[in-house]
């Protein structure tokens, strides 16, 4: 007898991939990746393209040595690697840029089980580990469009830059992080092709600026400057460790706005968008907890238990 | 609030399609089971002579429609088949003399109150031409002491992709619609009757608008392309606000809830005493020749439809009963037609390939869920053979619509794993 392909239902599905949906995400970066190369200069785009290539060398090597199938291909590894990149100072060696991925990749990625099983967002350890390592390397900010290695500091710690400077992203700073305007636009296009909701980054920015109010500083300062806008965009939307419900993802959005607050305004440490991601990685599977969807027209135990009384 | 609904596209390439008859096949298959419930068990033995309607199955369970002869002619034998769903039901197999006679004992139905509506839509074998096929007569025999049903709900969204069939009975037979939801509101004493089409079929709802506007009670309600709006939760909550909650029936909120095509159905037996032996497939797909709507006896084999419409059955790789969402694919075509089958999908082509990554976590599944389900969870719980997650995330609310692995961007097989989860939750410890 001939023999037909019997599937279970539905025998339709709709085009989105996990492949798809990091291109996206690639194709969203690359306003602050021209921004970076207009302020920081090529080194700015040869330290991109060192990383994203040494991330997918290291998810690759994983694979093999895992037994585990390529995955390279869904280019997640390549999406890390480029915001990690977004994270360093131009000026960092290659070496240091390598132990990042590798820390990204491998030990944060990877030995959890790869894509989709990781707690903590890569790019966010990456970058973790690199600054308490290399502290000095890492913050040896670049003067924009100035003389190569002078070193400055972040506009988060000298306070005197223009606003409009702080926008377009003329100022010191990590290479990816700088411009404002580079990054919002990644930001419109990936809530455009439905690949984020906007209820974390709103969440974040709008907490960072209404606390910043609160405490009397000056909040448009303080969610142009420094590390904000590249962490509540990108780093905050991260599908795999940010909650999956709308409701979470904006609880998710004010826990950070509310720790970065406090590292910034009354720690040592002049930046903390990057610790508040990760500490709001830890507790998202409490928010997801929190947050699970009452199904429409379900009865729970404790209404069943009201009922009966 | 709103439910959740995805995007489909609509494919409706049969809509203007006028119904065909397909001249009566040679041998006819009908099965015992033919709708979700107790199957019936067949009343006639091999050799014996019968005609179009005559009783050739029933039972004494609540859940079982009679089962009638849709041709006439001679029982061949009484033989098995395997159903798709995995069991094994009595067929009675009839060779046909092509006369077509009608069965003597056929006359019009008397229906004065609920009882003989409901023994009336009983004896005629009717259950839901939707796809689902609940029987018929169970929804009208609530108990009237306990509630009371002030308002039909003709379901005519047809959210599916491909299936035009509710759509051409709309089209063709509006009055006899019509005359359904008058008979079913007068003798059920129901004050708000409402159909609900959706927005992609706007020839019907100009059609049904102009029919019933000089009617009180009656309305036409347009509903949002979203699949799937046709469900029988959704449709209720979209056209009266009210959330049927778990192990609850419409009937307790005062709703019916019925598909178009069955209500044009009870009306057309009600006038002329014709049991359920025939009915509307739409046959479609990239393999079939000559896409259309066919009329075709109950019992009819698959391979005659697939004949009539010039399908390329040498190089068919997939059959599908139903729509391509919640339809079942078929593992041999010489399966015969069910009342339940509202299309027939022959394709040539095999789904691309999937490619399958580890759950992203993105959420896309619990914004597609239309009653609010978290399919992931569902997942995770499963594969950690976790029960009591399952129960308390309401894996028993289901219904398989498939919008879940529909939008899932790693392809996770999740509507195949909510049934499995939901037969391993509902499964004794």
């Amino acid at each position: 007898m001939k023999k037909y392909t019997v599937t279970p239902s539905p025998h339709l599905r709709s085009g989105a991939s996990t492949t798809r949906i990091m291109f996206h995400v690639i194709l969203a970066t690359v306003p602050a990746m021209a921004a970076s190369a207009v302020f920081f200069g090529w080194r700015a785009l040869m330290l991109i393209g060192f990383c994203a290539v040494s991330a997918m060398v290291w998810e690759r090597l994983c694979n093999l040595l895992m037994k585990r199938p390529d995955s390279t291909n869904d280019l997640s590894s390549l999406v890390t690697g480029i915001l990690l990149a977004f994270n360093l100072p131009a000026t960092l060696p290659l070496w240091c840029a390598a132990i990042g991925t590798f820390v990204a990749i491998v030990i944060t990625k990877q030995l959890f089980g790869g894509i989709g099983q990781n707690f903590a967002n890569p790019a966010i350890v990456g970058r973790i580990v690199l600054m308490l390592s290399f502290t000095g390397r890492m913050t040896d900010w670049m003067i924009p469009n100035g003389v190569d290695a002078v070193s400055s500091a972040t506009p988060l710690v000298t306070g005197d830059v223009s606003y409009f400077d702080l926008f377009i992203g003329r100022c010191g700073g990590c290479l990816g992080e700088t411009s404002a305007a580079a990054l919002l636009l990644g930001g419109i296009y990936l809530v455009a092709v439905k690949v984020i909701t906007p209820h974390a980054p709103l969440a974040f920015i709008g907490t960072v600026y209404a606390l910043s109010a609160i405490t009397g500083r000056d909040p448009i300062y303080q969610i142009l400057s420094g590390g904000l806008m590249l962490g509540a965009i990108f780093m905050a939307t991260d599908y795999v460790t940010t909650p999956s419900t709308k409701m979470g993802r904006a609880i998710f959005g004010m826990g950070c706005g509310m720790i970065t607050c406090v590292i910034r305004f009354w720690c040592s440490a002049p930046e903390g968008v990057s610790y508040s991601i990760l500490l709001m990685n830890i507790v998202t599977p409490y928010i997801d907890m929190l947050c699970r969807k009452r199904a429409v027209g379900g009865i729970y135990r404790r209404e069943k238990k009201e009922a009966q009384k | 609030m709103r439910l959740n609904g995805i995007k489909l596209p609509h494919r409706k390439n049969t809509e203007n399609c006028e119904t065909e008859t397909m001249p009566c096949p040679e041998k006819v298959v009908i099965s015992m089971s033919q709708h979700i419930g107790a199957p019936a068990e067949p009343k006639v033995k091999a050799g014996d002579t019968v005609k179009v309607g005559t009783l050739i199955g029933d039972a004494d369970t609540r859940m079982t429609c009679p089962v009638h002869s849709s041709v006439s002619g001679r029982v061949s034998r009484i033989g098995e088949m395997l159903l798709p769903n995995g069991k094994v039901c009595k067929t009675v197999e009839i060779e046909a003399d092509g006369r077509q006679d009608l069965d003597e004992g056929i006359a019009p139905p008397v229906i004065n109150d609920k009882q003989s509506l409901a023994a009336a839509v009983r004896a005629s074998g009717c259950c839901g031409m939707g796809g689902a096929g609940f029987p018929t007569h169970v929804k009208l025999d609530y108990d009237e002491n306990k509630t009371h049903i002030d308002t039909l709900i003709i379901n005519a969204a047809e959210c599916e992709p491909y299936i035009t069939s509710d759509y051409r009975e709309l089209m063709e037979n509006s009055d006899r619609v019509i005359g359904g939801m008058k008979l079913i509101s007068r003798v059920l004493d129901i004050r708000r009757v409402c159909i609900g089409i959706e927005e992609n079929k706007p020839r019907a709802i100009k059609l049904f608008r102009e029919k019933l506007a000089d009617e009180k009670g009656f309305e036409v309600m347009k509903l949002r392309s979203s699949y799937p709006q046709g469900a029988e939760k959704v449709i209720a909550y979209n056209v009266t606000g009210h959330i049927i909650e778990e192990g609850r029936l419409p009937s307790d909120y005062g709703l019916i809830v019925m598909n178009s095509s069955t209500v044009g159905f009870v009306y057309d037996y009600s006038v002329k005493g014709i049991p359920f032996v025939e009915r509307r497939v739409t046959v479609d797909g990239d393999a079939v020749g000559k896409p259309c709507n066919l009329r075709v006896p109950v019992g009819t084999q698959i391979t005659d439809i697939l004949r009539y419409t010039q399908t390329d059955i040498e190089n068919m790789k997939r059959l599908i009963a139903g729509g391509p969402m919640m339809g079942i694919s078929l593992y041999d075509p010489s399966l015969p037609v069910l009342k339940t089958n509202n299309a027939f999908l022959a394709f040539k082509s095999e789904l691309p390939p999937q490619v399958q990554t580890n759950c992203i976590r993105c959420g896309r599944c619990i914004e597609a869920c239309p009653l609010g389900l978290m399919p992931c969870e569902f997942e995770r719980a499963y594969d950690r053979a976790d029960r009591t997650a399952l129960n308390r995330l309401k894996i028993n609310l289901c219904m398989n619509c498939g919008s879940c692995s529909y939008v899932c961007p790693a392809k996770r097989p999740l509507a195949e794993k909510n049934q499995l989860a939901k037969g391993f939750a509902l499964s004794p410890e």
